[in-house]
């Protein structure tokens, strides 16, 4: 079944047109993944389904829902959470805070208990500093941070925005490992990635994104082996 | 009794004490006229840059045109007691009320800014304020509102402005409060976490604005007169002096700096010159050492005393 349906959408900024009318379906409990070369329109397209931006034409379902132009805030509370690129922690916060208030929907104490265990279970770095201000955190420090404190609100899907992006390849290595096991634990994962043979790997369905359009689309081993996908995006 | 309880019931009794020393002091004649206008225009300051605070320093969002707001209590409060006959209390409460309206309606349209943006959207709203009062006959126009009855005394600014501290304490800690510290921190990451950063924009504004209102009539009701020059942009420079000064963020270096620059241009009243030379190298010197204010966005708190204690005791 799937979880989350774009339908045609059209996004613009200004005059520019940046997403030119994409179609997309993530299923429920797999991991769908969104490929492209910078400024392709993942992050537009990421941005536009967790309602930061408004797409001018085209409909947007989760769970049955409409969720098309709303906002932001709204959509967090309906279970679906976004780790937006850059990291984006309160840098002037401590790791405890920051993750406390990736709770600021819940009200249940002891459910928000347990989900705080299970990030540091996760995340042991996270534990280790977590009265540590988040803006001396290494870069894979925030990431695991800005990722625990979307795990903090209990989402059903999670959209992670170039999770690798500035990151030693062996924290990549590590980073892609807890998105499986976040995956594993039975939240669906969105992945926008330029890191295209990591996401490849681990995605059960994929699409590449060109200037605005999906060119392809396939199971992630598709595409890993597609002729197309080798040649533009994996040095092949 | 819990902690915050504890702490509360502290700094009302530290409040006490020193609203008894300074009414003592007042009483002896120790603190002559002068100082007692001043003692007024420091609760009065106190209320307006933690107020302000609110929206700079807790929310993040740079305003400045608090000198509107302050203009539009001061202004509302007098036509309730001069020209309407209505009591003090009801003006308060109106002025108050009347300029949370008015930062809700600005608000709601100017806070979808940011940074620069907002800033010079907020100076010229100030500046519109200041010209329509100077344009409305009924008020006085240019040669502003006389006959104001002294209502404002030190007892009863003395406590508002505690009540208006408490209130803004308790926000800071609230869960709002942590919502406004989440946008200032990083909008977009507190859009992600369900926060309605617009919401919470409109609230910190509104609010701010309607103390802004609070200080108004106590300050027209204490100086019989509300006169539409007393509400330039340089009165907001000053509110955001003090804010800047003390640290955007703490409420604990809102008063401070309340106090300190009150204090410097009262000490400094037979030299006017010297007072701007004076406000400007402190800016600079502050920003060179301190750019981010002498608290930061750190409070006051029984913990620091008890590190000073600790520290004391390791000397």
């Amino acid at each position: 079944m799937d979880m989350l349906t774009v339908e045609d959408i059209n996004v613009y900024y200004g005059a520019i047109h940046a997403i030119k009318g994409i179609s997309l379906s993530v299923a429920k409990g797999g991991i769908t993944t969104l490929i492209g070369s910078n400024g392709a329109g993942k992050s537009t397209t990421l941005h536009t389904i967790s309602g930061l931006l408004k797409p001018k034409t085209g409909k947007i379902t989760f769970e049955g829902q409409d969720i098309t132009g709303k906002p932001a805030h709204k959509i967090v509370g309906m279970g679906l959470s976004q780790v937006p690129e850059g990291r984006h922690v309160f840098a002037n916060m401590t790791v405890m805070e920051n993750l406390d208030l990736g709770a600021y929907l819940r009200t249940d104490k002891e459910e928000i208990n347990k989900d705080l265990t299970d990030v540091f279970t996760k995340f042991p770095r996270l534990l280790e500093r977590k009265d540590q201000i988040a803006g001396t955190l290494s870069g894979g420090e925030q990431q695991m941070l800005a990722m625990g404190r979307a795990l903090m609100s209990r989402p059903r899907l999670m959209l992670l925005d170039e999770p690798s992006m500035g990151l030693a390849p062996l924290l990549v290595q590590e980073i892609f490992n807890i998105i499986k096991e976040i995956n594993d634990s039975g939240t669906t994962v969105l992945l926008v990635e330029q890191n295209a043979r990591m996401a490849l790997s681990i995605a059960d369905k994929a699409y590449v994104l060109e200037t605005g359009n999906i060119t392809l689309e396939g199971t992630g081993k598709e595409l890993l082996n597609s002729e197309a996908v080798q040649k533009a995006y994996l040095g092949g | 009794m819990n902690k915050v309880r504890m702490f509360d019931l502290k700094a009302l009794i530290a409040s006490a004490v020193v609203f008894a020393i300074l009414q003592g002091l007042m009483a002896a004649e120790i603190i002559g006229p002068f100082w007692e206008l001043n003692l007024v225009l420091i609760c009065i300051n106190i209320i307006l840059a933690s107020s302000l605070n609110m929206i700079n320093g807790f929310t993040g969002q740079f305003s400045i045109g608090h000198a509107g707001f302050l203009a539009v209590g001061a202004y509302m409060g007098a036509v309730m007691t001069v020209k309407l006959g209505f009591s003090f209390p009801l003006a308060i409460i109106a002025g108050t009320i009347a300029a949370g309206i008015l930062g809700f309606l600005i608000g709601l349209p100017t806070l979808r800014l940011d940074g620069d943006y907002l800033a010079i959207a907020t100076l010229g709203l100030g500046e519109i304020i200041r010209i329509c009062i100077l344009n409305i006959e009924y008020v006085g126009g240019a040669s502003g509102l006389m006959g104001i009855p002294r209502m404002t005394n030190f007892v009863i600014t003395f406590w508002l402005m505690i009540a208006v501290l408490f209130f803004i304490k308790n926000f800071k800690n609230s869960a709002h409060g942590r919502a406004c510290l989440a946008i200032r921190e990083n909008e977009i990451a507190a859009d992600t976490m369900g926060i309605d950063t617009t919401k919470y924009k409109v609230m910190a504004f509104t609010l701010g604005a309607s103390f802004a209102g609070t200080a108004g009539v106590l300050f027209s009701h204490y100086f019989f007169i509300a006169h539409p020059a007393s509400f330039t942009f340089m009165r907001s420079f000053d509110i955001l002096t003090m804010v800047v000064l003390g640290g955007p963020g703490s409420l604990t270096g809102s008063i401070t700096g309340a106090i300190l620059l009150t204090f410097i241009s009262a000490a400094l009243a037979d030299f006017p010159e010297w007072r701007m030379i004076i406000y400007s190298l402190a800016m600079i010197i502050l920003m060179l050492y301190r750019p981010q204010g002498l608290f930061g966005n750190k409070e006051l708190s029984e913990k620091v005393f008890s590190s000073l204690k600790g520290g004391k005791n390791n000397g």
